[in-house]
């Protein structure tokens, strides 16, 4: 056994996470920062905090991730990060040459009271940044949230610095991306363009995250959001945010500086979220929905009646970000799947009501936790205690999946084991397909594996 | 990728490659640089800067205190729960990473699948975090009843004074088990190396001495140094079992800390790492007496040399012909494979920056195979893992070093081995040779371009120059390496991967060149109609 030490036997535990649903601020903040166009993120603190999440994310993407780091020594830590961050701007702007740098701070340079905004503003005052290249911050103390607020954090970052209000508007909408795939702000933008609606999609990891081989390196590759779309974000007619925790905060943020009013919606995984972000944007570009759309939807639709008897009752385990995992569990419901046990380590009231709304009259036999002790150790006590037909999460599930036997669906961050998240989507209704398509591939070559010769079915 | 330096005289001088580099940095930064970047010559002294601080902004390669504390040296420990104490990303970015293999015993405890994290929150970072720590001790006490619990402090713990070393003493009173702290925050070294150093000093108070065992072999050993990624220590510990020498602990690959409390009863230490864990065997030898000897287990000659060394220590003729027959058996396996695979590798240019003495290690490999080394380096060694011992006494400490605790050690007169000390005494007359190092750089070719901390400017240029065929470093590399058509094998994680130690390590490794350099899908990169006349369009569909 993998994990022979987890029982049945579930404690309350007020001060351990054991196996976290969740990782720390900074890493969402890379994220987000490497979403833009010409942008080196960087970490101000310890070298160890930049060189795991840039192995995190390169696990994760099999993808150059590039990000600096100020490099911290006791010294800093006791007198302040500040000299460290002069240099490395200095350093970075000289050495590597990227447009902007996006600074993020650490558990180490929040605790010492490192104030970012007005070291950022002294290398302006100082002329360390040069005519036309661009410094943003982005407040990220790790024992706050989880990786999911750095994100929102850096976006925030974003669209503070960015965005400007002309007289002129545009006829155009900001879309805001959620913790998602480079395949997924692709999909949004093909989405987008079949509904024939001007937008600017932020960030957009894709083409950054998912470059071609060409036996050259760019360090700056052609994808991200460019500095001119992201100014011209302050004259859209609307913002379109995909998923509260990720992007409330700077759907907020662009509403107070350039008064472009926002709505949020779900990321649109599943069939009724992207119903709604369907109908969200016609709303926001004032556009009516193109059959090819409708047909999408129908081919969806479609798959999920053919297959309903292999999907119906099946008892799921899900794991992951709220914004991610809530529109998820929607779409369980939707097939007629049990949700029966959902965690996730990031904060935020919001997700008891939400899960209480959606699992309340379908599956009220359901368990879901978030916050620091809605770990993995958690789910796994429960599946111990009545099994599940099904896991979804990230990588970490394979452990839970052998140990017990359970098919293992991988959603989520970070997957470390398989390729295909970076190519094929999972948001929108080829993305609702592609979810499907894995379920149905997990459960079904469990009934072939197991199945008594006798019963071996030749058409499923 | 074709390989346009003559290399029949030698390795091509890289000293237009050095000025370049140093062209682009600022004057103080290129002048610190130069220091560290040093083109080898074999024959000569030559001193390289290393150890030193990672200039702010520079992409560099190295992590930090906790990741060489944790990660490195205890993390392959099977029987401890290694709390983190300090926000959630630094347990979680440790969790199982490292691809520490271990194999448990029925009934034995592995705690290595699971992560645990005192999950600080601001209130915590306000407030003081450790009667947080002390209630995640005991929950974790009560739901695993582990026999020793290891807390690792993380950046803000130190900064607001959190002190893990009394929490741990309270509550090993209180819980009856074995309960110590590392101050390893991330901060408080220039890179992991400063960790490895508090792990050795944190092992060697809290753990190694605790029991004592009766002998239960003739020739009694540990290793120090192996952390068993891909299954290396398992390669190692079958060929000391067939040779019947008997391995106490390895400190820490596919170990326990049980097996580490007995260390002390070893007849001699064996040093793989020599940066990660040189404290351990320097201590034992002045508290025990025990001697410690260099070597090497990666590459087929190494793995032979190093058996017949610990032979010739003990100096048994039955062990001795047994070490022979092993070693004449499995080279000769070696061979079939390695005349297999020359043919398509030799000739071949690599380069590899990685760890405190893989970077060296690993050219042994590489020459079996007749493949060039180019150029090399280390991500967190010191001098002497370059320059060889030789050069400890006149490495100035500086105060990032003074920062981490140096243990005064006294000899324990109840298990102190005099016959050991006259042992080594009489071996060294007769020219064997203990704790040493002789580095990397004395072993590598004339012209060898030498960089300490390499970063990621200095790879593009180095890659331009050389065009190597393979080029070994981190995860952190991988990808851009291989953008620019030139595959990198990590030699950290052994892209999942290995064993690459001992005899049938060296053929696995052997087998992955072969793979890497010898493969046509590095052609495919181009697009059969880059090098075609443009297609002229046309507006009619006959052509």
């Amino acid at each position: 056994m993998l994990l022979k030490h987890t029982t049945d036997q579930v404690k309350e535990r007020k001060a351990l996470t054991v196996n976290p649903a969740k990782t720390c601020q900074p890493v969402g903040a890379m994220y987000a920062a490497l979403g833009i166009h010409g942008c080196l993120p960087h970490s101000h603190g310890s070298q160890g905090c930049c060189s795991y999440h840039r192995s995190a994310l390169t696990r994760h993407y099999k993808e150059p991730v590039m990000a600096a780091t100020s490099s911290f020594t006791e010294g800093s830590s006791v007198f302040g990060g500040q000299a460290n961050l002069m240099t490395a701007i200095d350093n970075i702007f000289g050495i590597y040459e990227p447009e902007i740098i996006a600074v993020h701070s650490t558990c180490l340079s929040e605790t010492i009271g490192d104030d970012l905004c007005q070291m950022v503003a002294k290398a302006r005052e100082e002329g360390k940044v040069p005519f036309g290249k661009h410094v943003i911050q982005a407040s990220t103390p790790s024992y706050v949230g989880s990786h999911v607020t750095g994100y929102a954090n850096m976006l925030e970052g974003i669209v503070k610095y960015f965005p400007e209000k002309t007289d002129e508007r545009l006829r155009q909408i900001n879309l805001l991306a959620g913790w998602v795939e480079p395949s997924d702000m692709r999909e949004l933008k093909r989405l987008v363009g079949l509904l024939k609606v001007k937008s600017v999609l932020l960030p957009d990891t894709s083409d950054v995250l998912d470059t071609p081989m060409t036996g050259k390196y760019e360090m700056y590759p052609k994808g991200g959001t460019t500095i001119p779309d992201m100014v011209s974000m302050g004259d859209s007619m609307k913002t379109v945010g995909l998923g509260d925790w990720g992007t409330r905060k700077a759907a907020i943020a662009l509403d107070n500086k350039c008064k472009v009013p926002f709505d949020i919606v779900d990321l649109p995984i599943g069939l009724r979220a992207s119903d709604r972000f369907i109908q969200a944007l016609a709303k926001a570009g004032k556009v009516s929905v193109p059959e090819s759309i409708a047909d999408e939807r129908g081919r969806l639709v479609d798959a999920i009646t053919d297959m309903h008897q292999y999907l119906y009752g099946k008892r799921v385990a899900v794991f992951g970000d709220p914004d991610n995992i809530l529109p998820l569990i929607e779409f369980l419901l939707d097939m007629d799947m049990k949700p029966v046990y959902t965690v996730s380590g990031t904060p935020g009231k919001a997700f008891m009501k939400r899960m209480e709304e959606l699992v309340g009259k379908q599956c009220p036999e359901a368990k879901y936790k978030n916050g620091p002790q809605a770990d993995m150790l958690l789910i796994h006590q429960w599946i111990k205690q009545e099994p599940v037909d099904l896991i979804i999460g990230n990588t970490y599930g394979k452990y839970i999946s052998r140990d017990e036997g359970i098919p293992f669906v991988r959603m989520g961050f970070p997957i470390l084991d398989r390729i295909g998240h970076s190519y094929f989507p999972s948001v929108g209704y080829m993305g609702a397909l592609r979810i499907l398509e894995k379920i149905l591939g997990a459960l079904m070559d469990k009934i072939d594996a197991t199945s008594p010769e006798e019963s071996f079915e030749l058409t499923m | 990728m074709v390989n346009k330096k003559d290399y029949t005289n030698g390795l091509p001088d890289p000293s237009s490659l050095k000025d370049e580099i140093l062209k682009k940095y600022p004057r103080k930064i290129a002048k610190k640089r130069e220091k560290s970047m040093v083109i080898n010559d074999p024959d000569q002294d030559q001193e390289i800067l290393a150890n030193v601080r990672t200039i702010p902004g520079i992409i560099t390669q190295r992590g930090c205190t906790y990741a060489g504390c944790k990660g490195v040296v205890l993390g392959p420990t099977r029987d401890i729960i290694n709390l983190v104490h300090g926000p959630i990303g630094c347990s979680f970015y440790a969790w199982l990473t490292r691809r520490n293999q271990t194999r448990v015993p029925e009934g034995g405890d592995n705690f290595i699948t699971y992560c645990f994290s005192t999950d600080m929150q601001d209130e915590n970072i306000v407030f003081g975090g450790e009667a947080k720590l002390k209630e995640a001790i005991r929950e974790a006490y009560e739901m695993f009843k582990p026999k020793s619990i290891g807390i690792f402090s993380t950046c803000p713990v130190g900064l607001i004074g959190d002190d893990v070393h009394s929490v741990s003493r309270e509550m090993k009173a209180e819980l009856g088990i074995n309960i110590f702290g590392f101050s390893c925050e991330g901060y408080r070294g220039v890179s992991q190396s400063a960790g490895h150093h508090i792990a050795n000093n944190g092992v060697f108070k809290h753990v190694i001495g605790n029991t004592d065992r009766e002998r239960t072999g003739k020739f009694q050993v540990n290793l120090l140094g192996e952390y068993n990624i891909g299954g290396d220590a398992f390669e190692i510990e079958a060929l000391f079992e067939e040779a019947g020498i008997t391995l106490l602990s390895t400190f820490s690959g596919n170990s326990t800390i049980e097996s580490m409390e007995y260390a002390h009863t070893a007849d001699l230490n064996m040093v793989m790492c020599h940066r990660s864990i040189n404290y351990i065997a320097e201590m034992m030898e002045e508290k025990y007496g025990i001697p410690w000897v260099k070597v090497n287990f990666i590459g087929a000659d190494s793995t032979a040399k190093s058996l017949k060394k610990i032979a010739d220590y003990f100096g048994d003729p039955e062990l001795t012909a047994k070490v022979d027959e092993i070693c004449g058996r499995e080279m000769a396996k070696v061979k079939v494979i390695a005349d297999v695979v020359k043919p398509s590798v030799e000739g071949k240019l690599a380069m590899m920056f990685v760890g405190g003495s893989r970077a060296h290690h690993y050219q042994d490999l590489f020459a079996e195979l007749n493949i060039r080394v180019v150029s090399a380096g280390y991500e967190f060694a010191h001098r002497d893992d370059y320059e060889g011992r030789k050069v400890i006494s006149s490495i100035k400490i500086d105060a990032d070093t003074r920062n981490i605790e140096d243990l005064v050690v006294s000899k324990d007169e109840a298990h102190f081995r005099e016959d050991l000390v006259e042992k080594k005494e009489t071996l060294k007359k007769s020219g064997y040779n203990f704790s040493d190092y002789a580095g990397m750089m004395p072993e590598m070719k004339k012209n060898a371009l030498v960089i300490d901390d390499i970063n990621h400017w200095e790879t593009e240029k180095l890659i331009e120059f050389y065009k190597p065929d393979v080029f070994c470093a981190g995860i952190k590399e991988k990808y851009v390496v291989q953008k620019l058509g030139i595959p990198l094998k990590q030699l950290h994680s052994y892209d999942y991967g290995g064993p690459y130690a001992a005899f049938g390590g060296a053929i696995n490794f052997y087998k992955e060149m072969q793979r890497m350099l010898a493969t046509n899908i590095w052609k495919l990169v181009d697009t059969p109609w880059k090098h075609e006349p443009e297609i002229v369009g046309s507006m009619t569909i006959e052509a």
